[in-house]
């Protein structure tokens, strides 16, 4: 069997269940969540880009990484469970943002252990978009609806049925636990012949990511950037619903005799990312700020990682309270580029 | 796998007050465990905490020729630093490094080295120094001159080894502070203004800490003397947490100051953005 009918779907994740925590979309109101789901009918599969990106599988939003309790010499290292891990019904653009994290976490000199346990344990399988949102922009990003960069398989919507695409070893692996196979084609064969001829709705025209860097790069001291944040009111929810976006705080707590270092998310939006001790800020203003999220995303990784730090997903602009749309302040300097 | 947020026991040999405004205090440790395997080079950090209190980078102030025994200065400014100065021998603190580049021993080699220092700065220079003053390393280099400047006499770091170094013929030494007391000798002014006087061969290398404006006014004087700006390295501080390039607040530009840095080129700085 190279596809599963949709029916069968809650069926088969019940079936994952025996042996995975199994990570869907779960919806909650007008949130739609990646989370573990008890049951294969809880998973939510229907709906396009969730709410809040699935990063937290390998990066969660707060996590224990060393514990002492009274009595202790020293902190004791916490691990998490050993049981394996599959992310069902991520979308491509999402997958793709792990492989950022990767070359981050998993690269370097320091390898980051706590989330290198979690990633050997962990296997993707995305749902090819065949019907993208409006805000969605993953092709002039690099990506695609069906780019199969970072899944391990990528399943196709056909006619009430999910066309099986095997990508990897690890989702060899799990094809074969779930008895189906690969059906070999081209992910969006079909649905990308016909968006050829009508035009990409992932594609905005107007930003070419190569344009974009060298103008950015340009524009450092530029008066504009005080003019395109304006806006902005340094909320941060476009770092914590965004997949690519990976900076955290390290704090430590103490209570009732035991202690512990934590990581949680952080956000370059915040005063308190930079502020030093001696009340100094490198990033002191609203502007300074924005542009660095900008910069570190679309100048700064492509340096360090070989790719931008955004695949497109669109949730920055959905989720901003203020209407700061980031694909019309990538336009404008890639427009800038050109000139 | 190593997990490099988890930190290696260190015990407390010694603490000791640094300045009479009692705002500076240098931690001595050891390891906990002896067989420790630990390298590092002049000015390079390290990151040292208590759990449940917290954890923040310094630099390592003593000499790579002395690994067993680690100096950290501490200028109390917070909850982990004022928790730190609490601490008393015997008891531990947790220690993550080497972190960071240290200085460019390779380009400093063969070369007459200036050191410029200011205040609270001193530490990684002092590392340097003690490393210079080595006698398996002092005739790498060549002529060795130290100008060290704080606020007043009482603000300086290190009395004790600066009075060690002022004794000797290998390492030209110059302190000066803006506000002297009753019992001052030594020179009276800035550090750029005691700069400025030094004759330096023009391919001597520089190496420079200290707070901002020190910074900012010496530079000049270094581009007057005709010292490159690929010779003038300077070390950078800089809000951190993970200390190893994964936490992402430290950057300037592409670069992280936590691996990239501390210590940067004035050359490959102004390559930056100026955000630091």
């Amino acid at each position: 069997m190279n596809a599963i009918p949709g029916r069968q779907v809650p069926r088969l994740l019940d079936a994952l269940l025996g042996g995975h925590v199994v990570f869907a979309p779960v919806r909650h109101g007008r949130i739609v969540a990646f989370e573990p789901i008890a049951s294969g009918s809880d998973a939510v599969l229907g709906c396009s880009n969730s709410t809040v990106s699935p990063r937290h599988v390998l990066l969660p939003r707060m996590e224990t990484l060393l514990t002492s309790c009274s009595g202790d010499a020293y902190a004791r290292e916490c691990t998490c469970p050993d049981s394996p891990v599959v992310l069902f019904g991520s979308r491509p653009c999402d997958a793709r943002a792990l492989t950022l994290l990767d070359r981050i976490l998993s690269g370097g000199a320091n390898r980051d252990v706590y989330y290198q346990r979690r990633r050997d344990l962990l296997t993707i399988v995305s749902i090819g978009c065949a019907r993208p949102l409006e805000t969605c922009f993953c092709t002039a990003m690099g990506g695609g609806p069906f780019s199969t960069d970072g899944s391990d398989i990528l399943l196709e919507e056909c006619e009430g049925s999910f066309l099986v695409h095997v990508v990897t070893e690890r989702g060899r692996a799990l094809a074969s636990k779930l008895g189906v196979c690969d059906a070999g084609r081209r992910p969006g064969g079909a649905t990308a012949a016909a968006e050829e001829e009508t035009g990409h709705p992932a594609a905005p025209t107007g930003i070419d990511p190569g344009m974009l860097k060298g103008s950015l790069d340009a524009s450092f001291d530029d008066p504009v950037w005080r003019a395109i944040s304006e806006r902005c009111i340094g909320c941060g929810i476009c770092s914590y619903v965004c997949p690519s976006c990976h900076c955290f705080d390290i704090v430590d707590e103490e209570a009732g005799g035991s202690a512990c270092r934590k990581r949680v998310w952080d956000s370059c939006q915040f005063a308190s990312f930079t502020e030093q001790a001696s009340g100094f800020n490198p990033r002191p203003t609203g502007a300074s700020r924005y542009r660095q999220r900008i910069m570190h995303k679309f100048s700064y990784c492509i340096d360090d990682y070989g790719m931008a730090g955004c695949v497109g997903c669109g949730r920055c602009v959905t989720e901003c309270p203020v209407n700061l749309d980031i694909r019309e302040v990538l336009k404008a300097f890639a427009a800038r580029g050109a000139l | 796998m190593r997990n490099p947020y988890a930190p290696i026991p260190m015990r407390v040999v010694r603490n000791r007050l640094e300045t009479e405004d009692g705002g500076i205090r240098t931690l001595t440790l050891s390891f906990v465990d002896s067989s420790e395997e630990f390298a590092f080079e002049p000015g390079q950090f390290a990151q040292l905490s208590l759990l449940g209190v917290g954890e923040a980078p310094f630099g390592i102030a003593s000499s790579p020729m002395e690994p067993r025994l680690l100096d950290f200065t501490i200028s109390r400014a917070g909850l982990v630093t004022t928790e730190l100065h609490h601490l008393e021998q015997g008891e531990t603190v947790g220690l993550r490094g080497p972190l960071g580049n240290g200085y460019p021993l390779e380009d400093l080699r063969g070369r007459s080295v200036l050191v410029v220092g200011g205040g609270f700065g001193f530490s990684t220079l002092r590392a340097f120094t003690e490393y210079a003053l080595h006698p398996g390393n002092r005739q790498a280099f060549d002529g060795l001159t130290v100008v060290y400047g704080a606020r007043s006499p009482g603000l300086l770091l290190y009395r004790e080894e600066l009075a060690e170094w002022g004794k000797r013929d290998d390492i030209r030494l110059h302190v000066t502070v803006d506000k002297p007391d009753d019992s001052w000798r030594g020179p009276v002014g800035t550090v750029p203004a005691l700069v400025r006087g030094l004759e330096m061969p023009r391919d001597a290398a520089v190496i420079v800490c200290g707070p901002p404006a020190m910074i900012r006014h010496t530079l000049p004087v270094l581009a007057g003397l005709g010292v490159s700006p690929d010779r003038i390295h300077l070390s950078l501080e800089m809000k951190m947490k993970c200390g190893i390039g994964k936490c992402g607040r430290c950057n300037i530009g592409r670069a992280y100051v936590c691996t990239d840095g501390p210590v940067f080129s004035l050359a490959s700085l102004e390559a930056l953005p100026g955000e630091h």
